[in-house]
């Protein structure tokens, strides 16, 4: 999945004096305190660290309670979704207006109606078994009737925007190539020849356009 | 054309949210009329017709189908006007739709998450003065409180599901948002209720240790404002051992100079003046629901990791707290439901501090905590009292043989305060003791020996009451003659320096409870020092023997004992068996 990428960084981590007798154990707290957490100097959210390795000596920094600093390479994967990335999440919710996905464990993300593309229309779905108050929101597509979005999918989607701070992803499901991730892998061709389709259209509309510009250009120098 | 008349619409649900979304999208470029219309169906709010409910539930339901459409500087006053609708002034299918609307307002941007929050914690309690804690008490008014808690509780998991981290949120929300100490009680009670609904919640495992914590140091700030009347404590000569509240005789002039009945509640009342007295009664009600929460967590098997954040908030707030007086009994509450766990758990964690911690002060603290703690608590085994306090001695003695013949030694006064647990601890549990063989070898008793007579002259600094009656038990017992010779003579300078400024010196947290609603969860567990002096006396062996048994029922003579005023005779005072106790109603004076 996109999204994640791995980084290394020379790091110095400032610890309490009382915990110089327990420095690589300080040095995991600290570590472990900003996972999950957006890292503006990294640029995204720290999932994992790998602390590769760790001076011998520290500075004593100057004051009432001396810290002192510890310098340190660590390695870190650093989720930071940027827009039109292709992400996936587990719906957990499905309304009218709105589908949310959980992504990764911790992060969660909005798709609104009118990020979703046309082709998918809100259906409430009834169980067959069960008492009557079973029925669940779903989007069904119009084109494809066995590809459905509802509570418990994983669906793949592209990302808008990401808002760090509070981990939400704003994301669309305008493109051919979203929705119901295991309906997508398992007709490929349908999707992509869509895409094709649409694709080829575009370009013979962009085609027609060109030819028509050229044929008025001509005529205008045969009539000068 | 001009905006439609929102109350006379007759639209599909889904027209209406067309109409709504093009509101909020023509609001942002200065259109307002919809907008003002949808915000005067929100504000109303008293005395709502049938037809006038039916509108704003249509109107919120519409607001909640075009949540996408908010922004949150356009629409701050739609925003504002929604998330200040209280759920306790309105009925259930208003309700319904309001919280329908926080989640998907939650669902849509970060930027909601903590306004959806806020505005559900803020339904803790209600605002409304109509919501009187008498109103509340009855039938109806349990209802409708059940019917707004259980929905918001419920809008929490449903905000959860969708935003993972939104109990880590929440925690600060509640912490931050905690009533302050002046907020009348029924209303901190409730949103006290609230907090413990969280712990124990399935969010309990993200949130809970945020809002204990919140809720000790809330206990700890009142506990802090009662201001301990100082007549009791003032002379440190009188016998620490008479403060407890069964033995009282000596001060009854003190404090009922023309009464001849001495009640619990008028040594209250006397005790707590004025202002203290509701202070008091706040922090009471809060640990009577802390101790039925914690009843809980035993039943349902999560009193251990419940206790791990008491710990730490003992060693955070209370510890550090100027001389607690009530806050700790959640520990000992909590010790005595599970003694073999939690009980020798914070035992042991208080003889940590005391032997290994920097500060001074708060290993004082400390050993003051400890000594206290296993004098009165009756669950903990004697071989488990002679464990710790083998440790402390240890200490203290290892202590003497480092600072031999040193002037002024550092610590000093940790180790007095070290002696003085000593002699304390043995002042109780002296019987207990001897009859353990570990405690009664040659090598403990030696050590306590040297320790006592040591140059340091810890029994000139140590408070004379614990001193004397010390001496008089172990001359009784035949144990340390070396010290028969001892005379109480009073140091006066190496008692305030032991103590310091703060008096650590007179400091015995678990001393008897004053709290009468809190009291009745403590006294089954706890030792008083009149069940102690009897049992010293050799011709009333027999009736201490009965009287423990009873005592193990205690609860269902309380009831009854409720009902009765006994007046104490001062000439019987020494031999009246401990389970009667003074009347706590005051119907019954």
């Amino acid at each position: 999945m996109e999204g994640s990428k791995e980084c290394e960084a020379n790091l110095v981590i400032y610890l309490h004096p009382s915990k110089a007798n327990c420095v690589n154990d300080a040095i995991h707290g600290e570590l472990t305190s900003v996972m999950f957490t957006y890292n503006e100097t990294l640029e995204g959210v720290i999932l994992a660290y790998d602390p590769v390795c760790c001076s011998k000596l520290a500075r004593i920094l100057p004051g009432v309670e001396p810290y002192f600093g510890v310098r340190l390479k660590a390695k870190f994967i650093v989720f930071n979704p940027t827009p039109d990335m292709l992400l996936e999440g587990k719906v957990v919710k499905v309304t009218r207006t709105a589908i949310c996905a959980e992504v990764l464990g911790f992060a969660w993300a909005s798709i609104l109606d009118e990020d979703i593309r046309e082709d998918f229309k809100h259906c409430i779905v009834k169980k067959k078994r069960g008492p009557e108050g079973n029925s669940k929101h779903a989007f069904a597509s119009q084109t494809h009737k066995k590809h459905m979005i509802k509570f418990g999918n994983t669906i793949r989607f592209v990302v808008k925007s990401f808002d760090g701070e509070m981990l939400h992803i704003t994301g669309s499901m305008l493109a051919n190539n979203t929705g119901n991730s295991e309906w997508l892998d398992r007709h490929v061709g349908q999707w992509s020849q869509a895409d094709r389709v649409s694709n080829k259209r575009i370009k013979e509309d962009a085609g027609d356009a060109k030819s028509e510009n050229k044929n008025s250009s001509k005529r205008k120098r045969d009539q000068d | 054309m001009g905006a439609p008349i929102v109350n006379e619409l007759t639209l599909a649900d889904f027209e209406l949210e067309n109409h709504v979304r093009g509101a909020l999208k023509a609001a942002v470029q200065g259109d307002n009329d919809f907008y003002n219309q949808l915000l005067g169906v929100i504000h109303q709010k008293e005395y709502l017709s049938a037809e006038e409910v039916a509108l704003l539930v249509t109107c919120l339901r519409a607001i909640t189908g075009a949540v996408s459409s908010i922004d949150i500087v356009h629409h701050h006053a739609l925003l504002a006007a929604v998330l200040r609708m209280s759920l306790w002034d309105y009925e259930v299918d208003v309700m319904d739709v309001l919280v329908e609307f926080i989640v998907s307002l939650a669902s849509s941007s970060g930027d909601f998450v903590d306004l959806c929050l806020e505005m559900l914690v803020s339904n803790f309690m209600p605002l409304s003065t109509y919501y009187s804690e008498e109103y509340l008490k009855n039938p109806q008014g349990l209802y409708k409180k059940r019917q707004v808690l259980d929905r918001v509780h419920s809008t929490f998991q449903s905000i959860a599901t969708v935003v993972p981290f939104s109990p880590v949120r929440l925690g600060i929300i509640v912490k931050d948002k905690m009533p302050s100490i002046l907020q009348k009680e029924h209303l901190m009670s409730m949103y006290v209720e609230n907090i413990l609904m969280l712990e124990s919640g399935v969010m309990g495992d993200i949130v809970g240790r945020t809002v204990l914590m919140a809720l000790v140091d809330r206990l700890i700030e009142l506990d802090v404002e009662l201001t301990w009347d100082d007549i009791l404590q003032d002379d440190f000569c009188k016998g620490i051992f008479d403060m407890d509240l069964e033995d009282l005789e000596g001060h009854i002039e003190f404090h009922n100079a023309d009464s001849s009945e001495l009640t619990r509640e008028a040594l209250f009342q006397n005790i707590f003046c004025g202002n203290n007295i509701v202070i008091a009664e706040k922090l009471d009600s809060l640990l009577v629901l802390t101790f039925e929460h914690l009843q809980s967590c035993y039943n349902s098997g999560r009193l251990s990791q419940v206790f791990e954040t008491l710990i730490l908030s003992f060693k955070k707030t209370i510890l550090t707290a100027y001389k607690s007086k009530f806050a700790q009994f959640i520990m000992f509450y909590a010790c005595s439901l599970d003694p073999e766990n939690c009980g020798e758990f914070f035992a042991n964690e208080v003889l940590n501090i005391f032997l290994r911690n920097e500060n001074p002060e708060w290993r004082m603290s400390a050993v003051a905590y400890l000594s206290s703690y296993l004098s009165r608590a009756k669950f903990l085994s004697a071989s488990f009292v002679a464990t710790i306090l083998e440790s402390v001695v240890d200490w203290c003695f290892q202590y003497c043989k480092v600072h031999e013949g040193a002037i002024y030694p550092k610590n000093r006064s940790v180790f007095y305060a070290g002696c003085q647990a000593i002699m304390y601890v043995l002042c109780f549990r002296m019987k207990q003791m001897l009859v353990i063989p570990r405690f009664n070898s040659g090598r403990l008793l030696k050590r306590i020996e040297d320790i006592l007579g040591h140059p340091l002259k810890p029994m000139q600094a140590c408070l004379p009451s614990i001193v004397e009656e010390f001496v008089e038990l172990t001359q009784k017992n035949g144990l340390f003659p070396s010290l028969e010779t001892f005379q109480s003579r009073t140091d006066l300078e190496n008692c305030r320096t032991f103590g310091g400024v703060q008096r650590l010196d007179m400091f015995f947290p678990f001393d008897p409870c004053l709290l009468r609603k809190s009291d009745r969860y403590i006294h089954p567990n706890y030792v008083y020092w009149s069940m102690v002096r009897n049992s010293y006396e050799d011709d009333e062996h027999e009736v201490i023997e009965e009287e423990v048994e009873v005592y193990d029922g205690f609860d269902e003579f309380a009831c009854s004992l409720d009902k009765m005023s006994i007046t104490p005779r001062p000439d019987n005072m020494l031999k009246m068996p401990s389970r009667i106790r003074p009347s706590t109603s005051p119907e019954s004076l």
